[in-house]
């Protein structure tokens, strides 16, 4: 199981991307658990400063706005 | 300057829908079938273009660049960048804080904050085909200086004491620029990507712009803005700007607003100091900014932002004639 964090104050890109994730994890048949992490110290800790931020497997792989489907989906594949 | 959205507009105006040239409705119908087809053209071709080219400035970039430079370097970089570097107003806190734990002073830092929604890329070009370049380059000219002014204002007034005391101790990690995928394709999707996302932000905001404009444009007549905003009125420029703070829209959806009062007499330095006003100071910015700044502090930023406002006002209708 994949586990991704989306970092960010609960804006609408935030949720924007973490339904984006939902969506092509279940496209792709991938079991994945989206946490969504919002306190700031929490975020600027990862070294993120633009969100949303995106974390898979404790690694950051995104930040500074929504991903792509395209990037989506090579995270949820990988 | 687009002729083929005039000629588009008069088609559909008077061709399609039949209306009687000259007359109120039909001023305010082209106004505004003209400038929606025109501003949602140059926008999405723009940030296309921009999304495509990715000349991607992001604010850790800019961060990078800015830290530990002299201030005669700091300021002037801090609102140029803060004027290109596109970030959702959702990460103006994180930003905030991340600027302050990289050593830059807080009077750069507001600086980049006041600049960026003042200024964009978008909203110049789009600016400058409503009333041409001249008039853009001075608006850019006059939001520039007011960021750098602002922040340095805040800065001698040494107002550190009036950010949120945990801002300091938060401890920040290292923050990791990613490297973008190059490729024809993933730049594409990008692009897209930007025009669906940015698009989608703000085109209420341009399309309610439009229709104010087109109303202006239509049905207020042009005695009404010479007795209330004529230059001699010296309470015309104070009053469009506090008229612009409660206001928010995104730059681009002030300059159909601006474009109609312009047709109609009323003096440059009065609009553009209501389009600072509108673009910059806003109600949920300062409800973000919150977070991070005490009361004190966005009373004393949104002061200085006024009486700047003001004194671009009145310095170009003193000028500009």
């Amino acid at each position: 199981m994949k586990h991704f964090e989306v970092l960010g104050s609960g804006c609408k890109n935030c949720a924007n991307t973490a339904d984006l994730i939902t969506r092509k994890a279940a496209e792709a048949g991938v079991e994945v658990k989206i946490d969504k992490i919002t306190d700031m110290g929490e975020i600027m800790s990862r070294g993120v400063m633009s969100t949303p931020g995106v974390v898979v497997d404790g690694k950051l792989v995104h930040a500074g706005g929504m991903p792509t489907a395209m990037q989506v989906e090579e995270w949820v594949a990988s | 300057m687009y002729p083929v959205f005039e000629k588009f507009a008069d088609w559909a105006t008077y061709d399609i829908l039949r209306l009687v040239p000259e007359t109120r409705l039909a001023g305010s119908v082209h106004f505004f079938i003209q400038d929606v087809t025109k501003i949602f053209f140059l926008l999405t071709v723009i940030v296309f273009a921009i999304g495509f080219f990715r000349a991607l400035l992001t604010p850790e970039r800019v961060r990078k660049a800015v830290a530990g430079r002299s201030r005669f370097v700091s300021y002037p970089m801090a609102v140029g960048l803060g004027a290109v570097t596109p970030f959702c107003s959702c990460s103006s806190v994180p930003l905030f804080i991340g600027f302050l734990k990289a050593r830059i002073p807080l009077g750069v830092t507001m600086a980049f904050l006041i600049a960026s929604p003042m200024i964009n890329e978008v909203a110049v070009v789009v600016l400058a085909s409503a009333i041409g370049w001249k008039y853009a380059a001075l608006y850019v000219a006059a939001g520039l200086t007011v960021g750098v002014l602002g922040g340095l204002l805040i800065e001698v007034l040494k107002l550190e004491k009036w950010v949120e005391e945990y801002v300091w101790k938060i401890r920040m990690g290292e923050t990791a620029l990613q490297k973008a995928n190059n490729s024809l394709k993933a730049r594409l999707a990008y692009a897209r990507e930007q025009v669906r996302e940015i698009l989608g932000r703000i085109w209420i905001y341009v399309l309610v712009g439009i229709g104010i404009g087109a109303i202006l444009h239509g049905f207020i007549p042009q005695s009404f803005f010479l007795k209330y905003a004529s230059p001699d009125n010296l309470f015309a420029v104070p009053a469009a700007v506090l008229i612009g703070i409660p206001l928010y829209s995104n730059a681009t959806g002030v300059i159909p607003i601006v474009e109609a009062l312009l047709g109609k007499g009323v003096p440059l330095g009065t609009v553009l100091a209501l389009m600072m006003s509108v673009a910059a100071i806003s109600l949920p910015e300062m409800i973000i900014l919150r977070k991070v700044l005490k009361p004190q502090l966005i009373a004393t930023f949104t002061g200085i932002l006024f009486v700047a406002f003001i004194s671009v006002g009145f310095l170009f209708n003193f000028l500009v004639v």
